[in-house]
């Protein structure tokens, strides 16, 4: 794709639909409270007050703060690290196996297909969060096991999905020439076929995020991976939802909104990147 | 025949469940007997699960006894109750179905008319409404739009009584078990105001999961009606002149009750999985609830049995929804 072109479709994708300029903005926010949050808030996310319990919003504390005193805004500000930083390493990973496991089905068919796609087909037959839940049962209690089982119930979406994608590029001239000029099938897939299944990938990528962000958020609702005082936003509901009967109604409505604020941009953002990779499905 | 032959497509899924299963349970990095024994246990206690587990087997040999125990309907022990995990799940599986029924019978009620009259009169209000209940279901953690609900509706408006459980036991006396869900054995019980109040308790969190199945279902209700009501054989109804209500009802959504019906395996793993959170806002008594604090006090039994229970649950709400594909849509008959 011409570089022109691209332009065009992005100011079009822009223009067309001013959510996806907004998300485009809230996009570059988020990135920014990730890797510069620490510097920027104003209390340490972890410093508690005596003096200064659950208190309401105020000048000084713009979202309050929670039953130790600390201060809401710096912990929902630091909290996006962790939150952004889990889904980012679980789509990433589940991109990469996915993308490998379903090109080699797709490019090599046969018993492999059959096998891979028996292995989507058990993780799906799972109500995905429950899996979810299993599997951070069963290697134990992390932020890292978290990771790996939001990674594991995302896999069969892109394995599928490339699967799919490889399988109407296979025998394409342009691949049968690439193997004609002597390249083995390790060799087609990675620097033939998969480079061309990228940008609807992508596309795939950022609406997985924002699913990949409720569910890791989910897991550290109920108590999984994310240890307090750690900030994040899952838990920091869950701590907050204790004071919901006394109308301490801030401690848990900032960190809810961040997650809905970040799933919600990643959701805008996919919708956009669709419109500009994949014009016909304009809406 | 037909019938039959979905029946024996739901068995590949069931073996694939039991694998894993048994896998998350017994073929793990680290000791298997030390999670079972839990974490108070010492070096004896844990060699005497070892033993009694047969965890000192082979794998091939464990899966075989796993089978028979599966057969047998045992699923172990739970280290927190002290209970047979089988019985304490059937026990608090009642309360799950009933939140979960209710919240697909929500989600449907609402979402199906809404995605009809969106693809009826795009860009109206009910179109506009439809996209943002969409958008929201597909942004809101449920178990935030819980809280929020909770936080209006029972501490600043006091609409709701407060979200603890399926009945408040102080006032009202659990109906004898029949079925197992409150607002049938209340009335058959023939105890209205018992039905009244457990019908208060179960709104709000049935609404909360509601809202998160309604997102994919409203979506795919409008997309299949604007295919069906642009396609040739709604413009032969039309020009016909047969009756609008004939032509959207008996035309156009009987043939997108099949792209409805596919998407509602994603709508039933939705509400399994976030029924979940969903027990733990509302404080319901359910399978879910038990899990969770299964999972933090790492009684390993329980959460495998858990896991086991939902997965197969799932596959056959998969199967019945494919009976009723079957059932509705000749297309389906026609394929094989």
């Amino acid at each position: 794709m011409a570089v022109s072109t691209l332009i065009r479709d992005t100011r079009y994708a822009f223009g067309q639909n001013p959510l996806t300029l907004m998300a485009a903005i809230l996009f570059v926010f988020l990135v920014a409270c990730a890797l510069l949050g620490p510097t920027l808030v104003p209390y340490d996310p972890l410093a508690s007050d005596a003096m200064a319990r659950m208190q309401p919003p105020s000048l000084g504390h713009p979202f309050g703060t929670d039953s130790l005193g600390r201060d809401m805004l710096s912990r929902t500000i630091v909290a996006t690290r962790l939150d952004l930083g889990m889904a980012v390493f679980a789509v990433a990973l589940s991109f990469v196996v996915g993308t490998a496991m379903g090109a080699v089905a797709g490019y090599l068919g046969g018993w492999m297909d059959k096998v891979i796609g028996r292995i989507f087909d058990t993780i799906m037959a799972f109500p995905l969060f429950v899996l979810a839940m299993g599997i951070v049962a069963a290697l134990g209690n992390s932020v890292i096991n978290i990771v790996i089982a939001t990674a594991v119930i995302n896999l069969p979406f892109y394995g599928r999905f490339a699967r799919a994608e490889v399988n109407v590029r296979r025998d394409l001239a342009f691949i049968e020439a690439a193997r004609m000029g002597g390249n083995g099938p390790m060799s087609v897939m990675a620097r033939h076929i998969v480079p061309n299944i990228l940008p609807p990938m992508m596309v795939q990528i950022s609406l997985n995020m924002g699913w990949a962000i409720l569910n890791a958020a989910g897991l550290s609702f109920i108590g999984l991976g994310v240890r307090p005082p750690e900030p994040e936003w899952g838990i920091m509901v869950s701590e907050g939802a204790a004071y919901i009967f006394s109308g301490e109604w801030w401690t848990f409505v900032f960190p809810g909104m961040a997650l809905v604020l970040a799933v919600f941009c990643f959701n805008l953002l996919g919708d956009g990147l669709r419109d500009m990779i994949d014009p016909r499905r304009r809406t | 025949m037909i019938v039959l032959r979905r029946l024996a497509e739901a068995v590949p899924s069931l073996v694939g469940v039991v694998i894993v299963t048994f896998l998350l349970s017994h073929a793990l990095p680290g000791d298997p007997a030390a999670y079972f024994a839990g974490p108070a246990a010492n070096a004896e206690s844990v060699a005497e699960v070892r033993r009694t587990l047969g965890l000192d087997r082979s794998l091939p040999v464990q899966f075989g006894y796993y089978l028979l125990d599966l057969a047998k309907g045992d699923l172990g022990h739970s280290l927190t109750t002290g209970q047979p995990v089988t019985s304490d799940l059937l026990q608090r599986l009642p309360a799950s179905m009933e939140l979960t029924l209710a919240a697909l019978i929500v989600a449907i009620a609402v979402a199906l008319p809404l995605g009809i009259v969106a693809a009826l009169r795009p860009n109206s209000l009910a179109d506009h409404f439809c996209r943002l209940t969409v958008t929201i279901g597909a942004a809101f953690p449920t178990f935030f739009v819980g809280l929020l609900l909770v936080y209006l509706l029972y501490f600043k408006l006091g609409l709701v009584p407060q979200p603890l459980g399926r009945l408040d036991e102080i006032y009202f006396t659990p109906p004898p078990t029949v079925t197992g869900f409150y607002l049938i054995d209340t009335l058959l019980n023939g105890d209205v105001d018992a039905f009244r109040a457990a019908l208060s308790q179960l709104i709000l969190p049935a609404v909360s999961l509601a809202l998160f199945a309604m997102a994919p279902l409203a979506r795919m209700t409008r997309a299949a009606m604007l295919t069906a009501l642009g396609s040739d054989f709604v413009r032969t109804a039309r020009a016909n002149g047969l009756p609008a209500r004939k032509v959207i009802f008996t035309y156009a959504l009987r043939s997108a009750m099949l792209s409805i019906v596919n998407v509602m395996g994603m709508v039933f793993s939705f509400l399994l999985g976030s029924n979940v959170l969903i027990e733990q806002v509302f404080g319901w008594p359910g399978i879910g609830a038990y899990a969770v604090s299964a999972v933090i006090a790492s009684d390993y039994a329980a959460v495998q049995g858990f896991v086991l229970m939902m997965a197969i649950l799932y596959v056959l709400l998969n199967l019945a929804v494919d009976l009723a594909a079957t059932a509705i849509d000749p297309r389906v008959r026609f394929e094989s």
